[in-house]
């Protein structure tokens, strides 16, 4: 097996999802590389090393400073053949997913996403994932190499090795078409507040709420059980509440004591960012919302009017 | 302004869906309907033709040969018509192997536009696009919650695990749209009349220049190797309020000593 990891990283660390990637891949491949793209990537190749990885190929060009995912893409796919690496894998974000999907279209390999496990059996490598709304758990595999896998937000921890790696430069020649689509602006994630990956207790917002103003509601809520309020994409998308506190895919992972959902329905990239709370109430009007198959506590019914006699009965209890 | 936009017949979100113990795959005999976050990406084609005053909208897909009778909602809804890949010696396609006919498909309309919803709601993959975005070797843009297009070019905010990017690509490019970005439609009773007359061609992977190795397990690069019941979360209480939801809830918390 001969195993690279895609390091995504932002600013000057590498992120958490791709450390913990790493890890494991370091427990199934004992010389696992890594391989950092971007611009000013150079000074961050020796956490790489300390996090598990024998090995670090560096492309780091002003041309990949931006987290596009093309020119990735045009990297990753020489470096793979060029060393042959049989496997390659992925901490799921946005990044990365549209970087894993140009690459399997690349290279003509197949690629098997939102695992949460990885194992080596008998025939190889095999790929743990849940599908259909995480009724049915699957075993999957690869039919050839090189194998791409995406691995699920959350799956697995980093872990410090404090050990290092061998950096080696390599060199960048990009499509014409990779590079033409070109940030105008960049995000810089702001920090209003605690965050919501600290609490304890999260009373969540979804589109169910009806209007911004309903938020209040869920504030009062939330203060009385000493919790934050966090919301779905769908309500920061239309500019009800701010993205900090967005949980899910493109959001936050949480896993608070409590996760109290209004108005959300539990679509599964809200449900990535939230399926391990330990426990998970939810009010919802419709029946049929996901959210009800993973919730230890559902009721159906009117948020407005369960949520302030929610408060009502907790700010009495306390009293 | 042509503009495509990638559709797939889904099975109806529900219990009812199941992965067929024998062949590993999607059972499709079921109730389906068209996934609905390409709901989104129809609404914004047909916004975009809309505002130019001119232009086709084509749903391309690939799918069973009854998939038609979904896609048609997006014909209801406004398109203009629809081109759908359907053979034998497709069926189990991986990403690799979708993309390749997909992108065939797509080279034949020469788009200027290919929209793509966020993902489906059966495989729950988001990755599609990209691997179509590079067989067709055009700029891809994921992710967008607000989309303009004119000048040749399209200016999208990109929503990552960071707030929001704004990026612009020049036109051709493919775009996948997040179910944020527009409300979709529902079709007229007009248009639900009108979209059985319009043109809706089925293509054979040779009418699309696939080579039949190149498509359905032949062409793909994954296997499902097991199925297993997922492990259970516990028990789950499911109660219709009947006025005491809160209470209900109250003393659930209380139980599990949450407040």
């Amino acid at each position: 097996m001969s195993t690279l990891v895609f390091l995504e990283h932002h600013g000057s660390s590498i992120q958490r999802g791709a450390l913990g990637v790493l890890a494991k891949a370091a427990q199934l491949d004992p010389d696992v590389a890594g391989v950092l793209i971007g611009s000013g990537v150079r000074e961050i190749a020796a956490d790489a090393g300390r996090f598990g990885a024998k090995k670090v190929f560096v492309a780091d060009d002003p041309a990949l400073d931006a987290p596009l995912p093309q020119p990735r893409v045009d990297v990753l796919g020489k470096l793979v053949q060029d060393q042959g690496f049989d496997t390659v894998l992925f901490g799921a974000s946005v990044l990365a997913a549209d970087v894993a999907g140009g690459l399997a279209a690349r290279l003509g390999a197949g690629l098997n996403w939102d695992l949460s496990d990885l194992e080596v059996g008998d025939g190889g490598l095999v790929g743990k994932r849940s599908a259909l709304g995480d009724t049915v758990l699957a075993d999957v595999g690869w039919s050839a190499d090189p194998k791409l896998g995406l691995i699920r937000a959350g799956s697995f921890d980093p872990a410090e090795t404090g050990g290092e790696a061998a950096v080696e430069e390599i060199g960048v020649e990009l499509e014409d078409f990779s590079s033409k689509a070109e940030m105008v602006e960049q995000a810089h994630a702001e920090q209003v507040g605690p965050s919501i990956e600290e609490a304890e207790i999260l009373v969540t917002g979804g589109r169910g709420l009806g209007s911004p103003e309903n938020f209040s509601i869920l504030e009062e809520l939330a203060s009385v059980l000493g919790g934050a309020v966090a919301s779905t994409r769908a309500v920061v998308d239309s500019g009800w509440y701010p993205y900090p506190t967005q949980v899910g895919q493109t959001g936050k992972v949480v896993s608070p004591k409590l996760y109290l959902g209004a108005g959300v329905s539990g679509a599964i990239q809200h449900k990535v960012g939230m399926q391990t709370s330990q426990t998970i109430v939810a009010i919802n009007k419709d029946p049929n919302a996901p959210i009800f198959e993973f919730s230890d506590m559902g009721i159906v019914g009117d948020l407005n009017e369960i949520v302030p006699k929610l408060t009502e009965l907790v700010k009495e209890r306390k009293a | 302004m042509k503009i495509a936009v990638c559709v797939k017949e889904v099975p109806d979100p529900g219990p009812n869906r199941r992965i067929d113990p024998g062949t590993k795959r999607m059972d499709r005999s079921g109730d389906r309907s068209l996934n609905q976050y390409d709901l989104h990406a129809v609404e914004q084609a047909l916004r975009l033709k809309e505002a130019e005053g001119d232009g086709e909208v084509v749903l391309i897909s690939m799918g069973t040969s009854r998939a038609l009778d979904s896609i048609r909602k997006g014909l209801g809804m406004g398109a203009d018509r629809a081109v759908l890949v359907s053979d034998d010696a497709a069926a189990g396609s991986d990403l690799v192997a979708t993309a390749t006919v997909l992108a065939a498909a797509l080279q034949a309309e020469s788009p200027d536009l290919v929209l793509f919803g966020q993902q489906a709601t059966d495989g729950d993959g988001a990755v599609l696009w990209a691997a179509v975005a590079d067989k067709l070797r055009m700029p891809v843009v994921s992710q967008i919650s607000e989309l303009e297009v004119g000048g040749g070019q399209a200016t999208a905010k990109r929503q990552t695990e960071f707030g929001y990017d704004t990026i612009r690509a020049p036109l051709p490019a493919v775009l996948a749209v997040a179910d944020s970005l527009n409300e979709p439609r529902y079709p007229s009773l007009k248009g639900i009349m009108g979209a059985k007359k319009k043109p809706q061609e089925v293509k054979s992977l040779a009418d699309v220049g696939v080579d039949a190795g190149d498509a359905g397990e032949a062409g793909s690069r994954t296997t499902v190797i097991g199925l297993y019941p997922p492990p259970s979360r516990g028990e789950t209480i499911k109660i219709e309020d009947d006025g005491s939801g809160a209470q209900k809830i109250f003393d659930f918390l209380l139980e599990r000593k949450l407040v």
